[in-house]
C-alpha cells in the first residue's frame, strides 16, 4: 500500500540529492541551475502528494504557480548566463569574483 | 501471485528518478546532465499520474521537457565551455556533499517515518477517482475562480521574463549589413533618381 510517507520520502531523497549536487558542482553555473530545478521538482512532488491525500486541489494549483515561476527563473537565469559567457568567456563560479565578496 | 500495479509503478519510476538525479549531479558533460534531467522529469510525471494529477503531469512533460530543458540544451550547446576547470574540486567536495545530503535525508526521513505522522491512519489512502471526473476541469474551475488574481499575476511574471530575457541577450553589433524597412519606406524619388541629358549618338560616331 502506498501511503503519503512513501511520496514524502521520495521528495526528501530528491531534495537531498539536489543539495549534494550544489555542493559537488559549485564551479559550474549550468549544473547549479539544474540542481535548483531538481529542488523545485521535489517540492512539487510533496505538494502533489499532499493534494491527493488531503483531497484538496489547492496543492496542485500551487504546483502550477511554482512551475510558472520556475520557467521564468530558468529563462532569465540562462539569459544572464549567456551574457556572462559573452563578457567573460567563462562560467566558472570561482573566477566571478569582481565584487570581492 | 498477483503483482500490485501501483506499487510496482511507484518503485520502478522512483528508482529511475533517483538514479537519473544521481547522474545529473555527477556526470562530467552538461549535455548529458540536461538529458538525465529530462529523464528525471519524465519519471516524476509518471509518479504524478499515479497521484491522479494528470494535468500537472502533462504540463510537466510539455513545459519542462518540451521548453525549459530544450532551452537548457540550447544554451549548453551554444556556449563553448572548457569543461576541465569546471570539474576541479569535485573529489574534494565529495565527502562534504555526501555528508550534508545524508544528514538532510536522515533528518527528513526521521520526521516522515517516526510516530506514524504520515501513516495510513492519519492520512488514509483515498479511493481512486470515479471514471468521468476530470482533473483538468476541476483545476481550471479553481484557477478561474478562487485563484484568478494569482493566475493573472503569473501571466505578468511570464511577460516580465520574456521582456527581460530578450533585453538581456539583445546586442547591437557594428559592421553588420541589415535592412532598415522604415528608411526604405521613407525614400523619395528625388534621392534615388537623377535624370541626365545625354546627346544621342549615331553608329558612325558622329554626333547629331
Amino acid at each position: 500500500m502506498l501511503t503519503l510517507a512513501h511520496f514524502l520520502t521520495l521528495g526528501a531523497i530528491l531534495f537531498s540529492l539536489s543539495v549534494a549536487g550544489i555542493f559537488l558542482n559549485r564551479k559550474n553555473v549550468i549544473i547549479l541551475l539544474m540542481c535548483i530545478e531538481l529542488m523545485l521538482l521535489s517540492v512539487n512532488m510533496n505538494f502533489v502528494a499532499f493534494s491527493r491525500f488531503l483531497g484538496n486541489l489547492d496543492g496542485q494549483v500551487f504546483v502550477f504557480f511554482i512551475l510558472t515561476v520556475a520557467a521564468a527563473e530558468a529563462a532569465i537565469g540562462l539569459a544572464i548566463l549567456v551574457v556572462l559567457f559573452r563578457n567573460r568567456d567563462t562560467i566558472n563560479v570561482s573566477e566571478l569574483d569582481d565584487l570581492k565578496g | 501471485m498477483d503483482i500490485p500495479i501501483p506499487q510496482t509503478v511507484f518503485y520502478l519510476f522512483s528508482f529511475i528518478m533517483v538514479a537519473a538525479a544521481i547522474m545529473v549531479i555527477t556526470v562530467r558533460n552538461p549535455v548529458y546532465a540536461a538529458l538525465f534531467l529530462v529523464l528525471t522529469f519524465f519519471s516524476a510525471a509518471a509518479i504524478w499520474l499515479l497521484l491522479e494529477a494528470e494535468f500537472l503531469a502533462i504540463v510537466l512533460v510539455v513545459v519542462y521537457v518540451g521548453a525549459v530543458m530544450v532551452l537548457f540544451l540550447f544554451v549548453v550547446m551554444m556556449l563553448d565551455i572548457n569543461l576541465a576547470p569546471l570539474k576541479e574540486g569535485f573529489v574534494s567536495y565529495l565527502p562534504v556533499g555526501i555528508a550534508v545530503a545524508l544528514l538532510m535525508a536522515a533528518e527528513m526521513l526521521v520526521v516522515v517515518w517516526t510516530r506514524d505522522r504520515f501513516g495510513p491512519e492519519i492520512y488514509p489512502v483515498p479511493a481512486a477517482a470515479e471514471a468521468g471526473t476530470s482533473n483538468t476541469a476541476a483545476l481550471g474551475e479553481l484557477l478561474y475562480t478562487n485563484f484568478l488574481l494569482p493566475f493573472e499575476i503569473a501571466g505578468v511574471i511570464l511577460l516580465v521574463a520574456i521582456v527581460s530575457a530578450v533585453t538581456l541577450t539583445l546586442r547591437k553589433r557594428s559592421g553588420v549589413r541589415s535592412q532598415s524597412p522604415s528608411h526604405q519606406v521613407r525614400v523619395k524619388r528625388d534621392e534615388r533618381v537623377r535624370l541626365v541629358d545625354i546627346a544621342s549618338e549615331s553608329p558612325d560616331g558622329r554626333s547629331d
